[in-house]
């Protein structure tokens, strides 16, 4: 089951460049979060910060407190712990280019010493049939790389390795812009399927998108966030007139 | 106002629950994986010192070289590399002697600077007009197999070369192409004319005994093989001008040789620079072709016919017969010079390399 | 007038690759010849014939040079190796790696027989005999450089997706490094590798005085030990044409040995390390 995201004071910087400043943000546990506005608004800072990937560029920095259940993440916890509860889908895929498609599905078991030959064989069916791909897939596993699947059925398999290592929250980061119409209906679909038992925030550029998938909204605005209620609100009656400007198309 | 959009309610569709024993089992196995902290900074260490094993590797050269070259640096100092005796017979100019304990380096000097600038002189117009050809009009089919041959002869060892020169350059040379040299050089309306610049006749450029081996024959092997690196590395540098830079001198008019001039060859003089001075570096401290054709006597003569000896050379033919101190140090200290120039030569090259390239798109082979 | 001009330029630079190519392309063509027309079974399986004497192989300078290439090769590629791994993984844009970058350009330009002057030293000098194991210092020290740059070019043709879709899994960094990214461009270093091995595989001036050389058999890496560049040397010098015909079939198995090596590498490189990444 997933956990509930309480994020506090959140600043983030790119070297002197200020791209987070004071997030306030309850994420709801097993429910899906979406998070607009227009590009370069710090909202991909925003989530690389849920799971501390944002540490991974040496100019990039953070302070304020994330807690992710129970645990603050950058108190309590190294990035690689954290990363492991925290799952993430990128947005482009990105599949292990030597791995056939087992292997990339397990991947994150077996380089974290996961040696359960059995065990392996169910989470990897599991994975596979929760990203809706197990029925495309199942006849050559092993016997196909994962870089030579379609770019949509790439990125549900991305999803798959993700949710293989049963993490707590999954983080999506524009998982559909790189994909077709009809790809990007079935990702969306597996949301909403799979925020039933996990913590989902996703970003999107796409506001039917964010409508379509989440229950709660909230809009970035040059570093900060702008607004966060329900998506109903969000959308039919927003409180902020930067908001309402936003999703009337009037800018970004 | 805005825009209804369909806000999708959770239908609760049914999926299957993942809280199996097999989902906690996997979060449990997980946490229980620690940090792995220490694993990532001892690696992160490892490869560090394999990194810094390079500026070891480089340390220990320079330190050896002088430990080891420390009996002629102190007797000779830097003498060692311009002095010489004369002997009280002949009258003639003493350098070299392991014998008698006479050792003077200048003939070395001499002959790394002579055959490498015979090479640079046959080297640099042909592999600059290859690599016009290559980056300006050869014909696309043709790139592939020529940028394949000139790596391919980039990498065939220099012994090999030196075996091909023993066999087949030096009798060409003794019985085709020294000979047309000779008779132009000494022509007598030319020895009478120009006699006094020591260029002609007996005591000039082509004069003495033609043996085939020697200078000139080290020199045009040496070409031979520094024209793939200068070749391709001035192509690689070419090919770094920006198009638009071809554009506008073709905009205004200019003919295609004009565009290469203007546009191409200024542009990229620098890099250009580089490459020659890269391949001068490599030319310096060849050894094993130069020490088969060279003919290994520490002379200074004026004629490129007359034999000689270059720094690498002689090391490589003394070294395992020196059985003195003094004579291995000597080889040594030549080593140790030969290291020193071709460091400030490389490195001053790569610099003027990295000023064209850098920025440019990545090499496509 | 200006058109006469391009004329001639075109024709100077057609006419200098044609000076250039025709006899590359001769030689080449003439050492596969001499080298083809010289081998024969006896060349693999025997040991030199006694000076003069017609017959007789480089079987024991082959094996030679296997054990002096193998030392060479536990010592430089594991080393190179780290040491691409470092630039490519850990020290991108510090001025740490510029420094090694630039050190590894000029240990790439030392002369080679300085490089056997250096592993006398620091070999021979101590041990006060010639060995196998000098000579294969010396080579291996010489494939550092090589290795180091061309594996630090392969990893950095890893995408940065790749790396990132590992972190993201909470892989521990050097498992990353060592099962994504190195195993991604796997290909291009092992390549790599095969380069900077054929280039030393020839060298002759770091082996005259650290191997040595042998006219008999011996594989033991205390030792002096023949090597197959050495004995070409040897041979070439040498007045008998038996030697001279030994020294081109030896020859060509070092050409072959690195137009395989170079043919490998165009192959690798032109069809792209990582076949199918996005």
């Amino acid at each position: 089951m997933g956990v509930g995201i309480e994020v506090t004071n959140l600043n983030a910087w790119y070297g002197t460049n200020h791209t987070l400043q004071d997030i306030n943000l309850p994420v709801p546990a097993n429910h899906a979060t979406a998070l607009i506005g227009p590009s370069g608004c710090g909202k991909s800072t925003f989530v690389r910060c849920l799971n501390r990937m944002h540490e991974t560029n040496p100019v990039a920095r953070v302070t304020g407190s994330v807690r992710i259940g129970d645990q603050d993440i950058y108190a309590d916890a190294s990035p690689v712990e954290v990363r492991r509860r925290v799952g993430m889908v990128f947005q482009r895929p990105n599949p292990f280019p030597t791995m056939s498609i087992y292997d990339n599905v397990c991947s994150g078991l077996k380089l974290n010493g996961f040696r359960n030959r059995k065990m392996l064989d169910e989470v990897v069916e599991r994975s596979l049939r929760q990203s809706a791909l197990w029925d495309e897939v199942k006849d050559d596993l092993k016997k196909k790389s994962g870089a030579s699947l379609s770019g949509g059925q790439q990125q549900r398999m991305c999803i798959a390795r993700a949710l293989a290592v049963d993490p707590e929250v999954l983080l999506m980061d524009e998982p559909a812009s790189a994909l077709d119409p009809v790809s990007t209906s079935k990702i969306e679909d597996l949301i909403f399927e799979l925020k039933s038992q996990y913590t989902i925030v996703i970003v999107t550029h796409n506001m039917q998108q964010a409508a379509r998938v989440a229950e709660k909204t909230g809009f970035f605005l040059n570093g900060r966030l702008v607004e966060f209620d329900s998506t109903h609100k969000i959308f039919t009656n927003p409180s902020d007139k930067r908001t309402e400007d936003y999703i009337t198309g009037r800018f970004g | 106002m805005v825009p209804p959009i369909p806000v999708r309610e959770n239908d609760g569709a049914a999926v299957e629950p993942s809280t199996s024993a097999g989902a906690s089992e996997i979060r449990k196995f997980l946490q229980s994986r620690g940090n792995s902290a220490l694993a990532d900074q001892t690696f992160k260490g490892l490869m560090m010192l394999c990194a810094f094993c390079i500026f070891v590797v480089v340390a220990l050269i320079v330190v050896e070289l002088i430990l080891q070259s420390q009996p002629t640096l102190q007797k000779f100092g830097l003498p060692f590399f311009f002095k010489y005796n004369v002997d009280p017979v002949t009258k003639m100019p003493l350098f070299w002697d392991p014998v008698n304990g006479t050792f003077y380096a200048l003939p070395f000097l001499y002959g790394t600077l002579v055959t490498s600038l015979i090479a640079l002189a046959i080297a640099v117009p042909l592999s600059l007009g290859v690599a016009i050809f290559l980056t300006e009009m050869c014909p696309k089919f043709l790139r592939g197999p020529l940028a394949f041959l000139t790596e391919l002869l980039a990498a065939i060892p220099s012994v090999v070369y030196g075996l091909w020169a023993v066999f087949v350059l030096v009798p060409l040379l003794r019985e085709h192409v020294n000979p047309v040299f000779m008779s132009v050089f000494n022509a007598p309306w030319l020895v009478k004319a120009f006699g006094w610049t020591h260029l002609f006749g007996d005591d000039g450029l082509f004069g003495g005994v033609n043996l085939g081996l020697g200078m000139f024959a080290a020199g045009v092997v040496l070409a031979i093989m520094i024209l793939p690196i200068i070749a391709s590395l001035t192509r690689e540098v070419m090919t770094a001008v920006p198009h638009s830079q071809r554009e506008a001198a073709l905009a205004l008019g200019a003919t295609r040789w004009e565009t290469i001039r203007i546009a191409v060859l200024r542009n990229a003089r620098i890099g250009i620079v580089g490459s020659i001075i890269l391949g001068l570096g490599r030319a310096l401290g060849e050894t094993m072709a130069v020490a088969m054709v060279i003919g290994n006597t520490p002379q200074i003569q004026m004629s490129l016919l007359s034999t000689g000896n270059s720094m690498a050379s002689v090391i490589a033919n003394e070294f395992s017969e020196a059985t003195s101190d003094l004579h291995r140090s000597a080889l040594i200290e030549i080593g140790l010079a030969l290291f020193l120039v071709t460091i400030i030569v490389n490195g001053l090259a790569r610099l003027l390399v990295w000023a064209v390239t850098r920025g440019a798109p990545a090499r496509v082979n | 007038m200006r058109t006469a001009t391009d004329h001639a330029a075109t024709a100077l630079a057609i006419l200098a690759t044609i000076l250039v190519v025709a006899p590359l392309i001769a030689i080449f063509f003439y050492l596969v010849y001499k080298g083809a027309s010289s081998l024969n079974l006896a060349f693999f399986t025997q040991i030199p014939k006694p000076e003069g004497e017609v017959g007789g192989g480089m079987a024991n300078a082959i094996i030679g040079s296997a054990v002096i290439l193998a030392i060479a090769s536990v010592i430089g590629i594991p080393i190179g190796i780290g040491g691409g791994i470092y630039l490519a993984e850990y020290g991108r844009g510090t001025k740490l790696a510029n420094a090694v970058r630039f050190t590894a350009d000029v240990l790439n330009g030392v002369p080679s027989i300085v490089m056997g002057i250096a592993a006398y030293a620091l070999v021979v000098v101590p041990m006060h005999h010639f060995s196998a194991f000098a000579g294969g210092v010396a080579l291996g020290i010489m494939m550092i450089p090589t290795v180091t740059r061309s594996t630090e070019e392969m990893l950095l043709m890893v995408p940065h997706a790749v790396r990132e879709a590992a972190l993201g899994l909470g892989v521990p960094s050097w498992r990353s490094v060592l099962a994504i990214t190195l195993k991604t461009a796997s290909p291009g270093v092992v390549t790599g590798c095969m380069l900077a091995f054929a280039r030393v595989a020839g060298e002759t001036a770091p082996l005259l005085f650290t191997a040595l050389g042998n006219q008999f058999w011996s594989v033991s890496l205390n030792r002096e030990i023949a090597a197959l560049p050495l004995q070409i040397y040897i041979y070439a010098i040498s007045p008998y044409d038996d030697q001279h015909r030994l020294a081109w079939a030896a020859s060509l198995v070092l050409i072959v040995l690195i137009v395989l090596s170079v043919a490998l590498v165009r192959y690798v490189a032109g069809r792209g390390v990582l076949k199918g990444a996005s």
